[in-house]
C-alpha cells in the first residue's frame, strides 16, 4: 500500500511538470497582458521538435532547447499579430492551435513508430539520489525522478523570485495593469510584451518535449491530450503566481495518474465499490478552476485577481 | 519616427478589396508551404475547389459543414454583441447534443415530428443553460466569463466521453464504446441531398438578421454592446438582457450540436463537434459580428474542411495540411484588420525637429 502510494506520487509529480512549465510560462505571458491560448498548439510543436532533435541528435540537453526555440518561434507569430498589429487575442491564440497542431502532425507523421535510443532514455530518464530516494512514501516522488522535474522547479522559483523580487519583474507587472502608466513611466511596453509572451512560448514548448521524451516517450498524433488547455486552467487556480503553481500543477498531475490508474477498475471502500471513470476524474480540474476563480472574485484580494488588462490590446497613440 | 494613426472610415469597397489581398497574400503562403511540402500548389488548390464544390455530393459535404459553423457563429456572435466574450460554443454544442440524445435513446419509439422537436427544444435549454451559468456569475459575482466560458467546454466533453464509455454505452457492440445509434424518428429527414438543418440554419439566419435589426429587443442589445452606461441610464433592466441574450447564444449552439448528433451521426460521440466550436469564433470574428459575412467566412472555411478531406483521398495529402493552410489564411484576414483601421505614418513633427537641428 505504501509502495502503491509512493509510486502514485511519484506519478504525480512527473505528470506535473509538462503542466508546471507551460503554467509558467502562460503565467510570465499574462502578466503582460497578454492571453495566449496557443498554448496547446505550442507544447504540440514543442513536442516534435523535441522528439525529432532527440532521435536524430541523441543529445537531451539539444533537444530540449530545440523544443523550446520551437515554441519561442510559434509564440512570436502571436506576438506580432497581437502587439503589433493589435489583433485580437482569443482569436489569435485559438487559430494558434489550430496552425501548430496541424504544422506539428504534418512534420510528425512519418515518426509514429519511432523510438528514442536507450543510451538517450537514460540519459534522461529517472535517477535515484542515494539513500534519500529509499524515504518511505516521499522519496521516489522526490528524489527519484528525471533531471527535468528538478529544472521545473527551478524555473518556477526563478520565475517567482523574477516576479516579485526584481525591477524587471515589477516593470513587467505594471505592463500587465496598465500599460498606459507603464509608458509613461518610460517601461518600453511592447518589448516586455514580447519578451514575456516569447519565455511564455518557449517553456510550453519544452513542456511538449517533456512529453515525448521523458513521459510518453514517443511521438504521437494526440501526444499533449488537452494538457495545454489545463495548463491555461492552472494559470487561474495559481492566481496567477508561479511558486503556487508548482502545487496546482503536482495536483492535476495527480488528477491525471489517477485517471490513468482508475481507467476501467474500481476500488473498494469499506465494503462499497466506488469506482471513478477516468473521464470524471479528467473534468474535475476545470470544475476546480471555476470554483478558484469565484472564491478569487469574491475574495477581492489584489495580488489574486487577473492583470487587469488581461486580454486588451493597448494603442500608445490613443492614450 | 514611425507611428500608427485610425483611420477615418473605410468604406465597404475599400475594406472588401483589402479583405481580398490579405486572403490572396494567404494563398500565397498557403502555397508555399504546399510547395515545401512536395506537391503542386496549383494542383492542390484546383483539388480543393473540386473535392468541396465540384460534385452534387461534395456540395452536400460542404454544406454539412457549414451548418454547425454558422449556426455557432451566429450564437457566439449575440453574445459578443453584449460584450459577453463566450468562447464555450463548443461546450453548449456539445450540452446540446447530449440533451438531444437523451431523449432519442429514451423515447426512440415516438413519431418523428414529436422526438425531433423534443430534441431540439432539450438543446437549446440546455445549451442555453450552459451559456447562462457564466452569464449569471459574470451578472451576479463578477467573474470573467472568457476563463469560465472555456473551462466549460471541457467540462461539457469529458462529460460527453463518460456517457460514452459509462452509462449510454451501447452494450450489443464490442469493442471501441459507441452510444447507441438514434431511431429513424431521431434523425432529421433529408431534404434535396442534404441532412434538413440546413433549412433550420437558414431560418436562424434569417431569424437572427430580423432580431438584431428589426426589433426594439436587437437595438437594445445592441445600445448595450456599445454603451453599457446609456442602456442603464434609458433602464434597460441590462443583468435581464445580458442573460437572455447569452441563452439564446448558447442555445443556438446547442441547437447546432443537436442537428450534428441527428443529422450527421444519429448518433453521440466525444468527437462529434471537430473542434468547430472553436472554429465558430473565429468565423463570428472574421465575419466582424455581421451575419451576411458571417456566411461568407463560414462557407470560406467549410470549403476549405472539405476540400482538404478530398484531398487525402484524391493526391495523399495528409490532412493536417488543412488545418496548416486555413491557419495561415486566418492569420492573415487576422492581421489585415489592423490595416483596415490604422494606417502607418511617418510623423511629420520629427521631420522638421531633425531639420532644425
Amino acid at each position: 500500500m505504501i509502495q502503491d502510494i509512493a509510486l502514485f506520487l511519484q506519478t504525480a509529480i512527473i505528470m506535473g511538470t509538462p503542466l508546471l512549465l507551460a503554467t509558467v510560462g502562460e503565467i510570465l505571458t499574462e502578466k503582460a497582458g497578454h492571453i495566449n491560448l496557443g498554448v496547446e498548439g505550442m507544447m504540440m510543436i514543442g513536442a516534435v521538435t523535441g522528439f525529432l532533435v532527440g532521435f536524430a541528435t541523441n543529445d537531451p540537453l539539444l533537444a530540449a532547447l530545440a523544443a523550446g526555440m520551437s515554441g519561442f518561434l510559434s509564440s512570436q507569430i502571436f506576438a506580432f499579430l497581437t502587439v503589433s498589429l493589435k489583433a485580437n487575442q482569443l482569436v489569435a491564440g485559438f487559430v494558434l492551435t489550430i496552425f501548430l497542431t496541424g504544422l506539428a502532425n504534418l512534420i510528425g507523421s512519418n515518426y509514429g513508430n519511432a523510438t528514442l535510443s536507450s543510451e538517450f532514455t537514460q540519459k534522461i530518464g529517472a535517477v535515484a539520489v542515494p539513500g534519500l530516494s529509499r524515504i518511505p512514501l516521499i522519496g521516489p516522488a522526490l528524489f527519484h525522478q528525471s533531471i527535468i522535474v528538478y529544472l521545473g522547479i527551478f524555473i518556477a522559483v526563478s520565475a517567482w523570485v523574477y516576479l516579485n523580487k526584481t525591477r524587471f519583474g515589477l516593470s513587467l507587472k505594471v505592463v500587465g495593469e496598465n500599460p498606459s502608466f507603464a509608458d509613461d513611466a518610460g517601461i518600453p511596453v511592447a518589448v516586455y510584451q514580447y519578451v514575456h509572451i516569447g519565455i511564455g512560448g518557449f517553456l510550453s514548448g519544452m513542456a511538449g518535449a517533456c512529453l515525448t521524451l521523458v513521459i510518453v516517450p514517443r511521438w504521437q498524433e494526440t501526444v499533449t491530450a488537452g494538457m495545454g488547455w489545463i495548463a491555461i486552467a492552472l494559470v487561474i487556480f495559481a492566481t496567477w503566481n508561479p511558486s503556487r503553481a508548482i502545487f496546482g500543477a503536482y495536483l492535476f498531475g495527480a488528477l491525471k495518474g489517477l485517471a490513468f490508474k482508475f481507467q476501467g477498475t474500481s476500488i473498494e471502500i469499506g465494503g462499497a465499490s466506488l469506482s471513478l471513470p477516468s473521464q470524471i476524474l479528467d473534468l474535475f480540474p476545470y470544475i476546480i478552476t471555476i470554483a478558484v476563480l469565484i472564491a478569487i472574485t469574491l475574495g477581492k484580494r489584489r495580488e489574486n485577481q487577473p492583470p487587469r488588462w488581461l486580454g486588451k490590446a493597448y494603442f500608445r497613440e490613443e492614450r | 519616427m514611425i507611428t500608427i494613426q485610425k483611420r477615418d472610415s473605410v468604406t465597404r469597397k475599400q475594406g472588401a478589396l483589402r479583405q481580398l489581398a490579405s486572403i490572396a497574400g494567404a494563398l500565397m503562403i498557403g502555397a508555399l508551404v504546399i510547395f515545401l511540402s512536395g506537391y503542386n500548389p496549383g494542383t492542390v488548390y484546383i483539388e480543393i475547389i473540386r473535392g468541396s464544390l465540384g460534385s452534387g455530393y461534395s456540395i452536400s459535404e460542404t454544406v454539412q459543414t457549414v451548418i454547425p459553423l454558422l449556426i455557432m457563429a451566429l450564437g457566439v456572435t449575440i453574445c459578443f454583441k453584449v460584450k459577453f466574450i463566450n468562447i464555450g460554443p463548443e461546450g453548449q454544442f456539445y450540452t446540446g447534443a447530449m440533451a438531444a440524445t437523451y431523449f432519442a435513446i429514451t423515447w426512440p419509439d415516438l413519431p418523428r415530428g414529436a422526438l425531433l422537436a423534443l430534441m431540439c427544444a432539450s438543446s437549446i435549454a440546455m445549451g442555453g443553460l450552459w451559456c447562462v451559468i457564466p452569464a449569471l456569475l459574470k451578472v451576479k459575482v463578477g467573474v470573467n466569463e472568457t476563463l469560465v466560458t472555456l473551462m466549460m467546454n471541457y467540462i461539457a466533453i469529458k462529460f460527453v466521453a463518460y456517457l460514452q464509455y459509462g452509462p449510454w454505452k451501447d452494450p450489443s457492440v464490442i469493442g471501441y464504446p459507441v452510444i447507441r445509434q438514434f431511431s429513424q424518428s431521431g434523425i432529421l429527414p433529408d431534404a434535396l441531398g442534404v441532412h434538413s438543418g440546413w433549412i433550420i440554419a437558414i431560418l436562424l439566419l434569417i431569424g437572427m438578421i430580423a432580431l438584431l435589426g428589426k426589433t426594439k429587443y436587437g437595438y437594445k442589445i445592441t445600445v448595450l454592446g456599445e454603451n453599457p452606461n446609456t442602456a442603464r441610464y434609458a433602464g434597460y433592466g441590462t443583468a435581464k438582457l445580458l442573460v437572455s441574450a447569452t441563452f439564446i447564444g448558447g442555445g443556438l449552439c446547442g441547437i447546432a450540436g443537436f442537428i450534428q448528433a441527428s443529422g450527421v451521426e444519429n448518433s453521440l460521440n466525444a468527437m462529434l463537434s471537430n473542434g468547430w466550436g472553436f472554429t465558430s469564433i473565429v468565423v463570428a470574428w472574421m465575419g466582424r459580428l455581421k451575419p451576411l459575412p458571417i456566411v461568407a467566412v463560414s462557407v470560406l472555411i467549410a470549403v476549405l474542411i472539405q476540400g482538404c478531406t478530398y484531398l487525402q483521398i484524391s493526391m495523399g495529402v495528409p490532412y493536417f495540411m488543412a488545418s496548416v493552410i486555413q491557419a495561415i489564411i486566418l492569420f492573415f484576414i487576422l492581421g489585415s484588420d489592423f490595416f483596415m483601421n490604422y494606417r502607418i505614418v511617418r510623423r511629420q513633427g520629427d521631420k522638421e525637429a531633425e531639420a532644425r537641428r
